[in-house]
This record gives C-alpha cells, structure tokens and sequence, in this order.
C-alpha cells in the first residue's frame, strides 16, 4: 500500500487505494459492529430467574452503567451474586442472583450498592426495604399447599417485610365446606423481590418466585378510577343516589339498588323486621 | 525476518542469560503481581484489591477504573458515579505518564496468551497469515462507541477478551476458555501478532493516552546498531522502531510512536545495548546529526 502511495506521477491511484482501504475498514468493521449490535441488544433479554442486586437501575440502563468490575459481588457478605459468564444467558459480566440458590438477605447497609462505583446499583438506595429488585409472584395455585388447603405459610413465615409485603388471605375452603383456605399474597408495595418466599417454599419447584417487576406486575389503564378511592377522596359518592322507586313492597322494606331490603330498624316494635312478625303473635299467645 | 534460526542468540552471549531477559522478566513479574493481587482476596481472604481490572478498589480507599470502559458507558447515556470518574482519572494520568500501551506490555492478562503464541509462531517458524492494517484497531475502537451509543449499552465488554480473560481467572471462567484459546490460535496460525498488533480496541485506546508520554524507549547508541534484526522480530509492534533505529527522514533515537508498548524486549535482545529507557525529550537533546527535518 504504501508503494503505490509514492507513485505520485497521478494523484488518483495513490487516492483510489486510500479510498479503497477506508471503504474495506468501514464495511468489516461495520459488519463486526452489526454483530456486536444485535448480540447487545439481545443480551437485554435475560431470564426471569436471574435477579439483578439491589437498587440495580431499569435493565436497559442497566447494561450501559454497570461496566462488570464485580464490586457488588465482592462486598456481598453472603456471597450471593455471580458475575455472568460466556455461555451463561445473562448479559456476559454482569451480576446477578437465582432466588432459588440463594436470595438476598437484605443487609441493612445495604453494601453492594455502597461498592458500585458507576450508579449501575443506584446509591439513592439508602433503605434495604424500599428495594424493588423483583416482585414475588405465587405462580402455581395449583401445587401451593396453602391454595391446597393446608397450612404451610413457610413464605409467609420467612419473608421479611411478613404481614406487609406477604400477607394470608382467609377464605373458604369449598373443597370441604367447613375450612379456611390461607391464601399467601404478595402486596407489591412492599416486596422488595428478595427472594426468601421462592427459596424456602417446600415444592420440588417454587410455587411461589421472583420475577422482575415489568414481568410480574399489571398496570390499570390510565383512564381507569376505582369507584371506591374516589368516593374516600370526595367524601361522598360519586354515583347519584336511585331515584325514589314506588313497588308494592312488604312493610317494612325497602328497595335500594336492586336489592330489596330490610328498613334501617327503628327501636319500635310496629316497624320491626317482618321475620319477627310471626314470633310476635307466638309471644301475644304466651301472654 | 525468521532469517536466523535462534533470535537472541547473540544477546544471551553477550549479556548472559539474565541479561537478555531481563525486561520480560519483569514484565511477566508485573502481569503476575498484579494478578495475584486481585486473587489472593478470593483465594485467602486477604483484600488488599477488590473488582478487577474494570474497576478496583484498593485498600477500602484507592479506587482505579478502567477509561475506556468508561468512556463507553458515557456513551450509553449513563453519568457514572464519583468513584469511577477519580478511578479513570487516576488511571489516566498514570497511562499519560508511563505511555498509554505500557497497559498492554505491563498490565493485559491477554499478553502472554498472545506473547506465546507470538514465540511459538516464531520457534514453529510459520509466517505470513492474513494481513490486517494496523490501523485497523481504532476503526474498531470506533465502533465500540458508536455500538454503545446505539444500543446504549457497553456492549464491547460483552465480548472483549482482554476483560473477560480477567474476570475469568477472578470471577470464574465459564467458556471464556473457548475465547482466549480462539485468540491464541488466530495469532497463531491467521495473522502475526494479530490481536494486541491490529485489532485490540482496548491497547488502541491506550495507544492514544501515550501520544505524549514522557517514558519512551530510545535507540541511544543507534551507532552501534550491527544490523542482526532480532528487535523486528520480538517487538510487537515492528514498524515503530524503524524510524529511531534508521534515524529515518532524520528522527530522533526516541521511538515517538504512541504504539510502542513499553515492553522493552528489544532492549533485552539487543547484544549491542542499543536500546535504553529514556525520556521523550531526548531527541531534541540530541544533536541532529543525519537530521534534514525537525522530528515530533
């Protein structure tokens, strides 16, 4: 190349070489690029199961921040987080936890996020349960013992935000009729994605896991307006009340919204329920 | 240039043994300290460094991060925290000082992968292979930005081998192996010194902090120079020395370019000392006897 570029005799080979050259670079290299592209935008797809550390920022961001030194590993004194790599399915290099291995154990001072030199683990994270780093999700109503009837609560017991972000729901049993179903459930407000449920559930697969939140959470339309939280919020309801509706109803009741029901019982006998009507003659025969 | 069977050769009779390996010597007590530094944290629970080469942190206290990978980060939109800013600026004006490619020479974990694969090359006595521009290195260097701007993500850390050679002897290795014996095998059979030479974005990068370092190798005693060739063909970079050496267009002894690593393996190969650690301004110092133009 540089041979021809001392034939200066014409200016235009020793350019069309240059050009040439610059156009081969250009092209390999772009194509390399295109590789290398497509390969980074894929690696944002990672699996479910693997759970970013606490405070780590949204996914997308998250790969241009996090520059894969392994500090958050490091001060992780219950050695939970792994850096990914080649050949696993997360993003080469960077950090990483499966529930059910090994949950977070949510340290107070939170040391990971303090050791990320980038903000890739946001340092505005200063209080452990306000970390959002998945939302647990019990997935399988059928195999969860609970749902099954039983009392098992073992995600209940170990969760530590328990009676906030894990609560038991009662409700009736219609498998046997006379028992109480405790139903686990997760309250995202609080869940902080640690992992504790997915990891001490019994089953030989979780029934309850951690996923992350734009996986695991629904989100109301934005028009959408719960009738109930509005009405706290005006301090009155919001729906007209029925207009006054003339049925020949029995005495004593009433009409209200489709319903028909008893009057509010004013203390005197005339207007009592009508079901104590019949026992009131009883009464007058006794007397 | 594999015209002489035993490179060095004369350097081992003039100067012993120790003396013709004095500097790669050193060199490889470098990669290996800094290296074992970083593992004898994981290894006896010792921490005098945690992180790796990314980004470290020294004693609880000195935090190094890597510019480049840093540089890429800014790219993707992403405003980094104090420590990494003090971390890359301290390693900044570290590489500005000691030449930019003295990372490769001194620091890389991909250095002796390539390095053997470079002695092999020449004990097997293969030559040629495919012929890459050197230049080829900062269109890749490029790109590396323009992918991370475009996907805003450091995507070259996804498959950059310098830094997942690192990460695999300290974090675990995963099929990183597959990566770094692809590299060996194609600076072994494909292109000479192909990888750190030609293509490597990280030692372009560097190659650009040591445009003005103060620490340069210069051909002092160029006189003496016997003409044996043994430094074109144990430097990795053969077409800087030239200019020095030949004092080519007048040059100064001072090997200028920003790619010369800083290895010193030509001044251990060397039987007639001809080389020597110096400071850049050494040219202007040095009269310009053969000189018809200034040199830079």
């Amino acid at each position: 190349m540089s041979v021809k570029k001392e034939k200066t005799t014409q200016a235009s080979p020793a350019r069309r070489q240059f050009m040439l050259e610059t156009v081969r670079m250009a092209c390999g290299v772009g194509v390399v690029g295109l590789g290398l592209g497509l390969y980074a935008r894929q690696s944002r797809a990672h699996p479910p199961l693997a759970i970013r550390p606490p405070g780590a920022i949204a996914e997308a961001e998250f790969l241009g921040a996090c520059i894969r030194c392994g500090l958050c590993a490091r001060d992780c004194p219950y050695d939970i987080l792994s850096l990914a790599k080649p050949g696993e399915p997360v993003a080469v290099g960077t950090p990483y936890f499966v529930a059910r291995q090994l949950p977070c154990e949510m340290c107070e001072d939170i040391p990971c996020v303090k050791a990320c030199p980038t903000g890739a683990l946001d340092h505005k994270l200063t209080d452990i349960n306000k970390a959002k780093m998945g939302l647990a999700v019990l997935v399988d109503h059928e195999t969860c013992l609970n749902f099954l009837g039983l009392r098992c609560d073992i995600c209940y017991r170990d969760c530590p935000v328990i009676d906030k972000a894990l609560t038991l729901e009662q409700r009736i049993n219609t498998r046997t009729g006379k028992h109480a179903e405790f139903i686990p459930t997760v309250h995202s407000e609080d869940c902080t994605g640690c992992g504790k449920c997915e990891k001490s559930c019994p089953l030989e697969v979780a029934a309850i896991k951690v996923f992350p939140i734009e996986l695991a959470k629904g989100e109301l339309g934005k028009h959408y307006r719960l009738g109930w939280v509005e009405k706290e919020k005006s301090g009155a309801s919001l729906v007209p009340p029925d207009p006054e509706h003339h049925y020949n109803l029995p005495e004593g009741m009433h009409y209200d919204q489709g319903k028909v029901l008893p009057d509010e019982a004013p203390a005197t006998p005339e207007s009592a329920p009508p079901q104590h009507r019949a026992p009131k003659a009883l009464k007058k025969d006794e007397l | 240039m594999n015209r002489r069977p035993t490179i060095g050769a004369d350097a081992k009779a003039a100067k012993g043994w120790f003396g013709a390996h004095r500097w790669l010597i050193l060199r490889r007590v470098s990669q290996l300290g800094i290296l074992a530094l970083f593992l004898i944290g994981p290894w006896f629970g010792v921490w005098i460094v945690k992180g790796n080469l990314a980004s470290s942190l020294t004693l609880g206290v000195l935090p190094l991060t890597d510019p480049y990978v840093l540089l890429q980060s800014l790219f993707a939109r992403h405003i980094p925290e104090r420590a990494a800013l003090i971390g890359a600026a301290i390693v900044l004006g570290f590489y500005i000082l000691v030449g930019g490619r003295a990372y490769c020479a001194w620091v890389c974990p991909i250095n002796p992968i390539t390095d053997a694969a470079a002695w092999l090359r020449r004990r097997l006595g293969i030559h040629g292979g495919a012929r890459l521009p050197r230049a080829t290195r900062y269109w890749v260097l490029a790109m590396t930005f323009v992918v991370a701007a475009v996907t805003d993500s450091i995507a070259w850390e996804l498959v950059n081998p310098v830094s997942m050679m690192h990460r695999a002897l300290i974090f675990g290795i995963g099929a990183s192996w597959a990566i770094i014996l692809g590299l060996f095998l194609f600076d072994l059979f494909i292109a000479q010194r192909g990888w750190c030479g030609h293509i490597c974005p990280v030692g372009a990068f560097y190659s650009l902090l040591g445009r003005w370092s103060p620490l340069r190798i210069s051909a002092v005693r160029r006189e003496a120079c016997n003409d044996c060739a043994d430094c074109y063909a144990v430097c990795p970079e053969p077409l800087i020395i030239k200019p020095a050496l030949k004092a080519v267009d007048g040059a100064g002894p001072v090997i200028t370019s920003a790619n010369c690593t800083n290895c010193g393996r030509c001044i251990d190969i060397c039987s007639k000392d001809v080389f020597e650690f110096g400071a850049r301004g050494r040219n202007a110092e040095t009269p310009p006897a053969r000189s018809t133009a200034p040199s830079t």
